[in-house]
C-alpha cells in the first residue's frame, strides 16, 4: 500500500503562512493540518464570541485558506484545522466564502462541534486537576469550558468527503490521527496503531519544531535557512510507522536531534501520554536515519483510552499590571537595582506592598532568578515590575509608578513601556464521555 | 566545559509543571548524561524557580533524558507574572552547567 502523506501547515495561531503554501503546492499531500489553538486561545475566542455572536473563529483563518485552498484543490489535498476555535460553524462559513471568492466551485466544508461543555460544567461539579478547589468554586468567573475531543469526533467529517474540516478544541495529535484512522481503517481499539499514530501526530503538531525550528545553538547546533524553514510532513505506512521529512530546498533540518526534542516536548510520563483516543507509550520509539532530512519513526505503542475527557476551563482571575524601564552604560546594573528598590518602596507607600509581584532586571535575573549566571556588569539592563492586581485601576498604577521613574528615579532611565492585561487563566477538570456529544455539519456552496 | 557542548535541551509547559528534555549530541554520551544529570542535581540547578520535586525518565534508545519539574511556572502560563511565562528559557539554564571535561 502506498504511503499516506500528511503535513503540518501551522503549529500555533501566529505561525508563518508561506511554508504552508509551499507544502500545499509541492507536498503532494493527502492531508494538510493546521494546529492553531493553544490552551488559552479558545477561552479568549469565547469572550470575543460573547460580545459578537458571529466572532470566535481564528482571526487568520481566511488568510491561511486563501494561501492554500487553490493548491489543495488542484492536488486533491484535504485540510483539517482547529481554527474554528470558539465558533466552528462561523469558521466553516468563512471558508466557504473564501472558496467562493477564489472561484472554487462546489467546495464542501465539514464543521465539527460539541467541544463546548460549558452548560454541563455549570450543572455538574467536579474536581480540578492540580488545584484543591472544585469546578463550582470557579463558576462565577467561568468564561469557557471546552472538552478535548478525540479523533473519533472527526471521523464522520472525514467520511463525508468534505475537502475542509473545521473544528474547535480537539486534542492536537488527534487532528493527525483521525485522517490516518480514516485512510487505513484502523479500529478505535487498535491501541498499538493508535499509539503509533499519536507519535506521528505529536511529532507534526508543532510544525517547524520537528524540522529544525527551536533547535539552533550557534557554534554547537547549526540549522541552515531559519528564515525559510520547511514545515514537516510524514509519509505514513499502514502500520503507522512513518518517515518524517520536509520539502527539498526548504530551510531547517530533520534528524535524530530535531525529532527527539519534539517527540518528548511537553510530554509528562513518556510511557503514558494521555489522549482521548488512546494512552500512548513513547518509551519504545525508535528513530533511524533514512536519508538527508529523513527520519524513520516506529515503535509507538498504546493502551486503552481513558474513561474521561479533559476539559479546559477559562477563568477570569483579575489583572496583571507591568512596567519596564532601561538603563545603559557604566553602572547600569546599580541604577537598575536602585530603580527596583524605589519601586518596592513606592508599592508600600501606596498600600500595595502585599501584592504578589516580581521586581527584576532583564539582562541579569529576569529569566532564571536565583539560577542566573553571576557575571560582569552588563552594558544595559531593563528593570521590570509586574504585579497581580484585583482591579484594572490598581494594575494601571503599576505601570504609572515605573513611568514616574523618568523624572523621579535614578539617572538615565529610558524606553518605558507599560501594560495591563486581564488574566484569563486556564484550569482543568475531567468529564465523563457521555457529557460530550460531538456533531458534524456539512456546508456546501450552491453549485 | 559546559553541558551545551555535549547536549541540547528543550523545555515547555504543562499546567504548573515544566517539562525538560535533554538529548545527547553524540549518542555515546548518553551514559555520561545519565550519570551527571540526577534529579537531585537538576532540582539544585533550579532552586528558587522549581518549588516541587523533579522526576526523571531515561530513554536510552533515543539518547535522551526527560524531566518534569513540578510547581515550576508560578501557577502556569496563564497566571504567571514571569517574563517567560512558559518556562521555555529554563532549558538554557541547565545547558549553562559546568561539567567535567574530556581529558
Amino acid at each position: 500500500m502506498k504511503s499516506f502523506r500528511i503535513g503540518c501547515g501551522a503549529g500555533f495561531a501566529g505561525d508563518r503562512i508561506d511554508p504552508a503554501r509551499d507544502l500545499a503546492e509541492r507536498g503532494r499531500l493527502d492531508v494538510l493540518v493546521f494546529e492553531c489553538l493553544a490552551e488559552r486561545t479558545i477561552a479568549l475566542a469565547q469572550r470575543r464570541r460573547r460580545d459578537d455572536p458571529a466572532a470566535g473563529a481564528d482571526p487568520l483563518l481566511a488568510e491561511r485558506m486563501r494561501a492554500v485552498l487553490p493548491a489543495c484543490r488542484a492536488a486533491g489535498t484535504r485540510i483539517v484545522t482547529n481554527m474554528g476555535a470558539a465558533n466552528p460553524l462561523a469558521a466553516g462559513r468563512e471558508v466557504l466564502a473564501v472558496g467562493r471568492a477564489l472561484g472554487l466551485r462546489g467546495l464542501r466544508v465539514a464543521v465539527v462541534e460539541g467541544d463546548d461543555v460549558l452548560p454541563w460544567v455549570l450543572r455538574h461539579d467536579g474536581a480540578l486537576l492540580d488545584d484543591p478547589r472544585s469546578v463550582a468554586a470557579l463558576r462565577p468567573r467561568l468564561v469557557s469550558a471546552n472538552a478535548y475531543l478525540g479523533a473519533d469526533a472527526l471521523l464522520p467529517a472525514l467520511a463525508s468527503g468534505a475537502e475542509v474540516i473545521v473544528c474547535g478544541r480537539v486534542a492536537d495529535p488527534a487532528l493527525f490521527l483521525a485522517p490516518l484512522m480514516h485512510h487505513f481503517g484502523w479500529a478505535a481499539d487498535d491501541w498499538l496503531r493508535l499509539g503509533q499514530g499519536i507519535v506521528v501526530g505529536h511529532l507534526l503538531e508543532c510544525a517547524a519544531q520537528v524540522s529544525g525550528g527551536y533547535l539552533a545553538e550557534p557554534g554547537v547546533v547549526e540549522v541552515p535557512g531559519l528564515a525559510d524553514l520547511g514545515f514537516p510532513l510524514a509519509e505514513v505506512a499502514a502500520d503507522g510507522s512513518a518517515c518524517i521529512t520536509k520539502l527539498d530546498g526548504s530551510g531547517g533540518r530533520v534528524d535524530r536531534l530535531s525529532v527527539t526534542a519534539q517527540l518528548l516536548y511537553e510530554i509528562e510520563d513518556p510511557a503514558r501520554y494521555l489522549q482521548p483516543d488512546v494512552v500512548a507509550d513513547f518509551t519504545q520509539v525508535r528513530l533511524e536515519a533514512a536519508g538527508p532530512d529523513r527520519v524513520h519513526v516506529s515503535g509507538g505503542r498504546g493502551a486503552p483510552r481513558p474513561d474521561t475527557l479533559k476539559v479546559s476551563l477559562g477563568v477570569l482571575e483579575g489583572f496583571v499590571g507591568e512596567g519596564q524601564i532601561s538603563y545603559g552604560g557604566a553602572g547600569a546594573r546599580a541604577r537598575g537595582g536602585l530603580a527596583l528598590q524605589v519601586l518596592r518602596e513606592r508599592l508600600q507607600r501606596l498600600g500595595l506592598g502585599d501584592l504578589e509581584h516580581r521586581a527584576e532586571l532583564i539582562g541579569v535575573d529576569a529569566l532564571h532568578g536565583p539560577a542566573s549566571r553571576a557575571g560582569a556588569d552588563p552594558g544595559e539592563v531593563r528593570a521590570r515590575l509586574a504585579a497581580r492586581c484585583g482591579t484594572r485601576d490598581e494594575a494601571e498604577l503599576i505601570g504609572r509608578e515605573v513611568e514616574a521613574l523618568y523624572l523621579n528615579g535614578p539617572a538615565g532611565g529610558g524606553g518605558v513601556t507599560t501594560s495591563v492585561r486581564e488574566v484569563l487563566a486556564v484550569a482543568s477538570t475531567l468529564v465523563p464521555r457521555h457529557a460530550v456529544a460531538p456533531r458534524c455539519t456539512l456546508l456546501q456552496e450552491d453549485a | 566545559m559546559k553541558l551545551r557542548d555535549i547536549a541540547i535541551a528543550r523545555s515547555g509547559d504543562k499546567g504548573q509543571r515544566a517539562t525538560l528534555t535533554v538529548v545527547a549530541l553524540d549518542p555515546r554520551d548518553f551514559p555520561r548524561l545519565q550519570a551527571l544529570l540526577s534529579p537531585e542535581l537538576v532540582a539544585r540547578r533550579y532552586r528558587g524557580i522549581v518549588q516541587g520535586p523533579v522526576q526523571r525518565w531515561l530513554l536510552p534508545q533515543l539518547a535522551a533524558l526527560h524531566f518534569v519539574l513540578h510547581d515550576a511556572l508560578g501557577g502556569g502560563v496563564t497566571r504567571s507574572l514571569a517574563l517567560d511565562a512558559h518556562g521555555k528559557t529554563l532549558s538554557s539554564a541547565l545547558l549553562d552547567l559546568d561539567i567535567p571535561g574530556d581529558d
